[in-house]
């Protein structure tokens, strides 16, 4: 099977509506500056270890904007932007990554549920909520994400292979970024694209430009529509780069060369899409302006909202570990809400 | 509540009749897992039920633990009310990071937006000569995880109605059955849908001059060793716990303080099994009323033996138990 990323702008072609493409941009661009904020937020103790996705834009707002109303997004911990994109309200984010509790609880109305720290552990359980929907008479389909590395896990096996036996309604989006936090894809696999294991599994393969909008927006888009119609998964391979490290603990140079950082910068997917959006009159300096504008004053009501979380409880360690407490965390709910610890309440 | 008319069944048939009420009162309740549609499952638990309630409702899965796991959980998470069968309880372990990352974190990860209400059923433990690796014991493992509970019935009445509240409830709920108690005997299970309360413990023979603690297939072990006790005059108090996780420890305790004497018995390995938390719960609640160490008869610290000749030795039994009694009665 000859597999060729699916690409766009590279080749100046533009194949969306202006609004539509705006869309993107606008979510793209929202995500970039949350990223930054972020950054020097966790590097001002404002808050705790962040998962940056600078580069990524493309591949994590191309999915999500691709997915209707009622569609779920099942992320792993670098997809804030994916989870933006999908209506999870700023301060939220900001406490989540604050490790505050009030960041936890996604709200009702958000079709996401909260990013997964171990690796490939979220591909079954989305095969499972797609599932559930079926039964359920709804027509949701479930967009999950996974990297390079994830790949190598049995979980993804495992996931992509129940998919495909129930033909679960599950856009599978790969975001190879080319390392896992430091080793290269080289070391991970023999394969030349992730997608070409789609085959494998008997599901449609994809993989496209990751840095560009389009082509991740409209080939998630045909995903979505295979699904809903009922014809089962896609994997969705998109080739992009974290320009940023792993996370805020991290430091790329140990293992990545700056010329390959340079190189991929020049692909920077915001950057793209905005000189395509210039070229056809649809996007300028002064529009940019006014966005970043309304950016800050967004963030700056969202952070407000954020700062104005009270501090979380003691007792909080021991609420929602059931449904309803058992005497071990009933125990320990009456010894914490005191002030005290259970060996101090005896 | 529990319907007056009842029918001689074994556990088998008494966890089959569980599962079919429960498929046909809840829209929403699913079993599914490694051979349990067509075949009926290796023991042939969920035989018929696939005939019954179709194909959707009831129905086989890849051979992959950890896929049934995290598909259970996703289920869940989407309003579903998934039975999940792994084949073995052994055969739990490549399913380990969806029971400890994910199973019992969710309630409180989305600080109570997604609950699940999984049922994980397995057979457990030995006595019956099956292959290398198949007759584990891990109750302790699921204990250790948190946000789970974990259920272990020792009767077909008990398993029904057990079964049927770990299917109502809210939270992921472990079901292991003993592979020994099976169709070792039948005994009188009510009809119709009933359930019993998870979280408590049940005195299941009184006495009064030592405690025996156990669950699951100790239970006819220790009833066996009390009976033949009582032969010698001495009666000795048993105590089911049923449930291990939530722990009924006001009734363990109860049971421990009426008698000063206490013998925890399991049948998985010994350093570390859970029967090593009762002992603690004991020394931690009771140590003013015991006139004796707490003894535990468990498994031997080395695998589960393939070796049938002497597998029988390692499982505890009304031998060793009474061992142990005498050993509480007479310091």
């Amino acid at each position: 099977m000859k597999l060729k990323p699916v690409a766009y702008l590279e080749k100046g072609e533009f194949p969306l509506e202006a609004g539509e493409a705006l869309r993107l941009y606008r979510a793209m661009r929202r995500a970039r500056f949350f990223d930054e904020k972020a950054v020097t937020f966790q590097r001002q103790g404002r808050l705790g270890v962040y998962a940056p996705f600078m580069g990524q834009e493309a591949a994590q707002v191309g999915v999500a904007l691709a997915l209707g109303e009622g569609d779920w997004v099942v992320p792993s911990y670098r997809e804030s932007a994916m989870l933006l994109a999908r209506g999870l309200p700023i301060h939220v984010l900001i406490l989540y990554w604050r490790a505050h509790p009030a960041g936890w609880g996604f709200p009702e109305g958000v079709r996401a549920v909260n990013p997964y720290i171990p690796i490939a552990t979220q591909i079954p359980q989305a095969v499972g909520l797609a599932l559930a929907g079926r039964y359920r008479g709804e027509d949701w389909v479930v967009a999950t994400s996974i990297g390079d590395g994830g790949t190598s896990e049995g979980d993804f096996h495992e996931g992509l292979n129940f998919a495909a036996v129930f033909q679960a309604p599950v856009v599978f989006l790969v975001q190879n970024n080319g390392y896992a936090i430091s080793v290269p894809r080289a070391k991970q696999m023999r394969v030349d694209y992730i997608a070409r294991r789609a085959e494998g599994y008997g599901m449609p393969g994809v993989v496209v430009d990751g840095n560009d909008a389009f082509a991740v927006y409209l080939e998630a888009k045909k995903a979505v529509e295979r699904a809903r119609r009922g014809e089962g998964p896609t994997l969705l391979e998109a080739l992009t780069y974290r320009l940023a490290p792993h996370t805020t603990s991290d430091d790329p140079t140990r293992y990545r060369a700056r010329e390959e950082e340079e190189a991929w910068r020049r692909k920077d997917p915001i950057l793209r899409l905005r000189k395509a959006l210039e070229e056809r009159g649809l996007w300028d300096e002064d529009r940019e302006r006014a966005l970043l504008e309304e950016l800050e004053e967004e963030f700056a009501r969202e952070l407000a909202l954020a700062d104005a979380a009270p501090e979380p409880r003691p007792e909080e360690i021991v609420e929602h570990v059931y449904k309803e407490m058992g005497p071990d965390q009933r125990r320990a709910y009456e010894a914490l809400r005191r002030g005290l610890h259970v060996e101090e309440a005896w | 509540m529990v319907a007056e008319k009842t029918r001689l069944l074994n556990m088998v048939q008494a966890i089959k009749e569980a599962l079919d009420l429960a498929l046909s009162r809840d829209g929403r309740v699913l079993v599914f897992g490694e051979d349990v549609g067509r075949l009926g499952g290796v023991f042939r638990v969920t035989e018929g039920l696939q005939a019954k309630h179709g194909e959707s409702r009831v129905f086989d899965t890849p051979l992959a633990e950890s896929g049934i796991l995290g598909m259970a959980i996703g289920l869940a998470m989407g309003g579903m009310r998934p039975v999940a069968e792994i084949q073995f309880a052994g055969f739990l372990y490549p399913a380990l990071d969806q029971i400890l990352s994910h199973l019992g974190r969710w309630r409180h990860r989305s600080r109570g937006r997604v609950g699940l209400p999984v049922v994980v059923r397995a057979p457990y433990g030995g006595g019956v000569h099956t292959p290398e690796q198949h007759a584990d014991s891990p109750e302790a493992i699921l204990a250790h995880a948190p946000g789970v509970k974990v259920v272990i019935p020792s009767s077909p009445e008990r398993a029904k109605g057990l079964l049927l509240s770990a299917i109502e409830d809210e939270d992921p709920v472990f079901f292991l059955e003993a592979i020994k108690l099976y169709r070792s005997a039948r005994a009188p299970v009510p009809e119709g849908y009933y359930t019993l309360p998870l979280g408590k413990a049940r005195v299941v023979r009184q006495g009064k001059a030592a405690t025996l603690i156990g669950y699951g297939g100790m239970v006819e072990v220790m009833l066996e060793a009390a009976e033949v006790a009582a032969r010698e005059g001495v009666e000795v108090m048993v105590v089911d716990l049923e449930t291990l996780v939530p722990l009924d420890e006001d009734t363990l305790l109860e049971a421990v303080r009426e008698t000063g004497r206490a013998v925890v018995v399991y049948e998985a390995m010994r350093t570390g099994g859970f029967g090593a938390e009762v002992a603690a719960r004991i020394a931690e609640g009771a140590i003013d009323h015991l006139q004796a160490p707490v003894l535990r008869v468990a498994g031997y610290d080395a695998p589960y033996p393939p070796f049938s000749a002497i597998e029988d030795l390692y499982r505890p039994s009304a031998r060793r138990v009474l061992a142990a009694l005498r050993k509480v009665l007479t310091y």
